[in-house]
């Protein structure tokens, strides 16, 4: 749907819809009709040392369903957020930091055509296939080159997601995995691989969900998994894809929001499976400051019996209280 | 307590009177410092409160700087965070009251000030909405769900969507998002102030001097102690001239307790006397009176503070907490209860009834028992005190200190002038008394003839009533003079600054209101109109560390005004002319053509200060200048007030009419210069009550301390009445004498009082007021109220000591002369 046709509906937002045909590196860039919109790395590090860091930046771009027509330069039709994290296992407990900004006054914004998002001196952009960040937040920083070398990965119907039984439940979304890094973390060296999502929609969650669980691997073969399931209350599940299934193993209580998370997941995709251990059970992120919630987001190993396959990120939000967007 | 007991026995109402002078010189100064205190607390907390963890404030004047800025600072590396403002003060709809409207952009002000958002996170977004305010719980809401406000000549009403927590933000604000600010007040593409936290580790100093190059011309950086500081300056001298006036009711009530003590020790003379016959040391009389005086200063210091501590609750709960001078508009401060600065004052109260007790005591001390107990002996207090030096020293003093600088805008150069001059005086007494009755032959009347030989004879008892009269005098009479020039002259000022018929203006108060070149255009074209004078009012910081002067755009700036001094005429080649307060003109050191800089819309114009005027409406200063210059230089075609002369066969109602109906013309106050006239001194008549209540205070008790210290020597002579009759003298003649010696005292004391009063009055004017408020004024002493008010000292004086002569001849003379024995 084209931004003339939803509006003619007279829709704030447009509908994502099947048979959206993706070209790059326009659908790199910012589509700020859109309700929600992320560009999320996700990654493991390896420090000259032979030492593993895991690492998440995320840029959120959030369209408000205000009407406004204040031709002032400040007011807000658009937000950018953004998280970033770093797992430690020496630290013991995630590093993290966040920023929140109106998109005004060329301090915070997002581009069309090509990534290109930033919010005050944080920013992630692609320049032929590779995209640079650079984040200096409170106790770390990140200053990160990934290369890309495959075509991007579409999910679900051709990039059609869907994330709900009802129509409009659905986002666009592809995936970038085996992205080689390079840069630096805390002013040191480090190589590792990453994991890029981008995804946009104006109904990301049906009305009964209350969070979901998310998981991308970079395998050693040279595979991808991405595996993601909506849960509604009381444990039950709003929505997952065919064959996907998610098998809590272990548990880990924040001892700061005292909030319950399965740490450890057995994942069923089809007829593998895949036991994610995390790299340090304390991965919480605390975002009340920018997208006002609180998650965990964790660097994991994928394990098929005892040995590691494949390494990469489980998200579990929802846990604390029902996420909003 | 056995002496309190007999204090409180002896209480004849001068001790009760002594007491509660120092009452009310506490009660006035504990009053005064508590107000004060919580009303700057409660601004250094509005600051805190609203700049949170900021290192810098960036502001511009009124007008502000262009938002380009705010991104610039934002970037700038060392910078962590920026918090863009447009905080303006304005005019709520449906009455005076005004409202601090502050435009954030919530997102940046969260990292800033986090307890603005702390109990509900969800407020941040929900700022971002259109036209939403949140309200401070000082905002007292009647259930409204809108709140309207006042932007040029039109209402704006913007929802109300919750109150702050009480914590977060103090006084009278409504809290919105800077986009919403902008648009609604006709400001797009301004702000007027950033916070700024820097990185840890930034140095501040170095950062701020980079930050002030990038600024432009009227906009200034500066720490945030720094603005805490300046809320506590801005009234300090007003706060001073306060406390000065309590140091005046304390003088005056340790001055009371000197003349009831000198009484007492005169009267129970005999009874101390017994005291060291039966075995009292001489150190024990001398205890005895100072802890009685001390215990009037204790009780009186208690009341007082318990007096000040009502007064001060009761001003800030009536909303004067602002002194009636208004600086304080739009804060609700609390008053606490300070245990250290309440010690204080309550040592202070008895530290000055000792030092009044302290010659009495020393002079009951040292009476020989075996003398004081017989008669006639009462005479010797301050019989020593006739030397001239140190009275001819103070006044020596008063004129060298005259003519210093302020001291950080407070005049205690001046004070401390007059201070010496009422020492002075008082020393002098004597020798002039000596003088005086000298000069004075005696005639056939028999009464005056004592009268004046008692006078002559006594001066010791002479100084103790003189000096009474004359310190409470010549305070009378300097305040009187002050406040009756001062009132004069805003008279005649507002003479002056009032030429047309008729004014109007926007809305009572608030900065946001206007009025646009169209309503000016429709103004001009009205046909009952002759002529019309805009005004732009607007406000430009010329040093920041001083408050922001009122610059004033005027059509034919040159006319009507008070000018002071001699004008500058304006040469080829010159810049436009300005011209300045007086207080512009003292503050920052112009003086008519000089050439000066002044930033108008973010540059820097050259002006020549064409003359300085008389203004006693804006304290920090005002500059005018030609409105056609600034609205060339700014672009700025608004005008705020206007006045207007009519045609001559054009009435001022149907002018009146004529405005109402033009468009947004019902939201105008129009006014005549007569009603102006009579708010202005209404407002001048508020901000001076304090001075009047002292000014009465000082009047009454003036008058007691003459009348105790009168009888004080009348009653110390019963026996010399008791001889005199026995000589032939009747009770009339008797009473006689004492009317002339009491008539003739206070015609001194009264003559000496106007000459020191009308002195102290000139260093009052031309010195302290100066210096404290940056404005002349001319002399006006009110020769009415001087010639009743001397009078009245005169008749008063003499009837007292008529009725203590009473008092003491109605014993009979036997029994009076047998007291000798």
């Amino acid at each position: 749907m084209n931004r003339r046709q939803f509006l003619a509906a007279g829709l704030v937002f447009p509908i994502v819809t099947p048979g959206h045909r993706f070209e790059f590196p326009r659908d790199h860039g910012a589509h700020p009709d859109y309700r929600q919109e992320w560009w999320y790395v996700t990654g493991w590090l390896k420090t000259a040392r032979g030492e593993d860091l895991g690492f998440q930046i995320t840029f959120f771009r959030t369209k408000l369903n205000i009407e406004n027509s204040n031709p002032s330069a400040f007011t807000t039709r658009q937000l950018i957020l953004a998280h970033a994290a770093l797992s430690d296992p020496r630290h013991g407990r995630l590093r993290h930091d966040e920023r929140a900004a109106r998109v005004a006054l060329n301090l915070a914004g997002s581009r069309q055509g090509t990534t290109r998002v930033w919010v005050d001196d944080w920013s992630l952009a692609l320049s032929e296939n590779t995209y640079s960040t650079k984040i200096t937040a409170r106790d770390f920083s990140l200053d990160l080159q990934f290369e890309a070398k495959d075509q991007p990965l579409l999910q679900g119907n051709a990039g059609f997601s869907r994330k709900g039984h009802g129509a409009e439940e659905a986002s666009y979304y592809y995936s970038r995995p085996h992205l080689k890094v390079s840069g630096a973390a805390n002013g040191s060296r480090v190589t590792g691989m990453a994991w890029l999502d981008h995804e946009w929609s104006s109904q990301y969650m049906a009305a009964g969900a209350t969070g979901w669980d998310w998981c991308g691997i970079n395998l050693d073969d040279g595979g991808a998994l991405m595996a993601f399931r909506m849960r509604g209350k009381d444990g039950s599940i709003a929505f997952a894809p065919d064959g996907i299934s998610f098998q809590p193993l272990r548990t880990w209580t924040s001892p700061r929001t005292g909030t319950i998370y399965p740490v450890s997941i057995l994942v069923k995709a089809k007829a593998k499976e895949y036991l994610l251990e995390p790299l340090m059970d304390d991965q919480e992120l605390d975002a009340r400051a920018s997208t006002g919630t609180i998650y965990w987001e964790g660097a994991v190993r994928a394990l098929q019996g005892k040995k590691q396959v494949g390494q990469g990120y489980l998200e579990l939000t929802g846990y604390w209280r029902p996420m909003k967007l | 307590m056995f002496r309190l007991s007999l204090l409180l026995r002896h209480a004849d109402g001068r001790a009760l009177l002594s007491m509660f002078a120092i009452a009310l010189g506490v009660a006035l100064g504990f009053a005064v410092h508590l107000i004060n205190r919580a009303a700057v607390n409660e601004l250094a907390a509005g600051v805190r409160a609203l700049a949170g963890e900021a290192d810098l404030e960036v502001r511009g004047g009124r007008a502000g700087f262009p938002e380009e800025l705010y991104a610039r600072l934002a970037r700038l590396p060392g910078v962590a965070v920026a918090s863009p403002m447009l905080e303006v003060e304005t005019g709520m709809e449906g009455g005076g009251q005004t409202i601090r409207l502050i435009g954030i952009d919530p997102l940046r002000a969260a990292l800033l000030q986090p307890a603005l958002f702390a109990d509900d996170p969800a407020r941040r977004l929900a700022l971002l909405k259109p036209d939403v305010v949140f309200v401070s719980s000082g905002f007292e809401n009647s259930g409204n769900k809108k709140l309207g406000i006042i932007s040029g000549l039109s209402k704006v009403e913007l929802d109300i969507a919750g109150v702050l927590p009480a914590s977060s933000l103090r006084g009278i604000v409504a809290l919105t998002d800077i986009a919403t600010a902008q648009w609604r007040l006709g400001r797009l593409g301004e702000l007027n102030r950033v916070d700024l936290r820097l990185e840890p580790g930034i140095d501040r100093e170095a950062m701020q001097r980079t930050i002030a190059e990038m600024l432009p011309p009227g906009t200034y950086v500066s720490s945030l102690d720094a603005v805490e500081e300046s809320g506590a300056n801005l009234s300090r001298a007003y706060r001073v001239n306060l406390n000065v006036l309590a140091l005046v009711a304390l003088f005056t009530g340790g001055f009371l307790v000197f003349s009831a003590q000198a009484l007492e020790v005169a009267r129970r003379r005999q009874e101390h006397a017994l005291l060291r016959v039966l075995g009292l040391e001489r150190g024990g009389v001398m205890r005895l009176v100072l802890v009685e005086a001390a215990v009037l200063g204790a009780l009186g210091g208690i009341l007082g503070i318990a007096i000040g501590y009502a007064i001060a609750v009761a001003a800030t709960n009536a909303g004067v907490a602002d002194l009636g001078a208004g600086f304080f508009r739009g804060v609700a401060p609390q008053v606490e209860f300070p245990l250290v600065g309440s010690a204080a004052f309550l040592l202070g109260g008895i530290a000055v009834a000792l030092a009044g007790a302290l010659l009495p005591a020393l002079d009951a001390a040292r009476a020989a028992p075996a003398q004081a107990l017989k008669a006639g002996d009462e005479q010797r207090m301050f019989g020593r005190a006739v030397t001239v030096w140190p009275g001819v020293l103070c006044i020596f003093l008063a004129l060298v200190l005259i003519p210093l600088k302020p001291l950080n805008g407070i005049p205690v150069a001046g004070y401390a002038a007059i201070a010496c001059l009422l020492l002075g005086g008082i020393f002098l007494m004597p020798f002039f008394s000596t003088l005086v009755f000298e000069k004075l032959g005696p005639n056939k009347n028999i009464p005056y003839t004592l009268a004046l030989s008692q006078l002559r004879g006594a001066p010791g008892q002479a100084m103790v009533s003189l000096a009474a009269i004359v310190a409470s005098f010549l305070l009378m009479v300097a305040m009187a003079i002050m406040v009756a020039s001062f009132r004069s002259s805003v008279d005649d000022w507002l003479g002056a600054v009032l030429p047309a018929e008729l004014y109007f203006r926007t809305s009572h108060v608030g900065e946001t209101a206007w009025l646009d070149p169209a309503l000016e255009a429709q103004v001009r074209a009205l046909p009952e109109v002759e002529r019309v004078v805009f005004l732009r009012s607007t406000r430009i910081t010329l040093d920041p560390s001083r408050p922001a002067v009122s610059l004033i755009a005027r059509d034919g700036a040159g006319l009507h005004f008070p000018l002071v001094g001699k004008a500058y005429e304006r040469k080829e080649g010159d810049p436009p002319a300005v011209w300045i307060s007086e207080a512009v003109a003292d503050l920052y050191g112009f003086h008519p053509g000089k050439e000066i800089q002044i930033p108008i819309a973010n540059k820097q114009f050259k002006f020549v200060v064409a003359g300085i005027w008389r203004d006693y409406a804006r304290q920090h200063g005002a500059i005018v200048i030609e409105r056609s210059t600034y609205a060339a230089l700014s672009g700025d075609r608004r005008a705020n007030d206007a006045a207007l002369w009519l045609k001559p066969d054009a009435s001022i109602a149907a002018a009146t009419q004529a405005l109402q109906a033009l468009p947004g013309g019902r939201l105008l106050e129009i006014s005549g210069p007569g009603e102006i006239r009579k708010a202005s001194l209404a407002i001048f008549d508020r901000s001076f009550a304090v001075t009047y209540a002292l000014e009465a205070v000082a009047v009454i008790v003036g008058l007691f301390g003459l009348s105790s210290s009168v009888a004080a020597i009348v009653l110390a002579r019963r026996r010399e009445f008791g001889v005199l009759r026995h000589l032939g003298m009747t009770r009339r003649q008797i009473g006689a004498m004492l009317a002339a010696e009491g008539g003739l005292l206070a015609l001194l004391g009264v003559g000496a009082g106007l000459v020191l009063g009308g002195a102290i009055s000139l260093i009052l004017i031309h010195v302290v007021n100066r210096q404290s408020f940056n404005w002349s004024m001319d002399l006006h002493p009110p020769y009415g109220l001087l010639l009743g008010l001397s009078l009245l000292l005169i008749a008063l004086s003499s009837l007292t000591a008529v009725f203590s002569g009473r008092e003491a001849t109605g014993i009979g003379p036997v029994r009076a002369v047998r007291e000798d024995w």
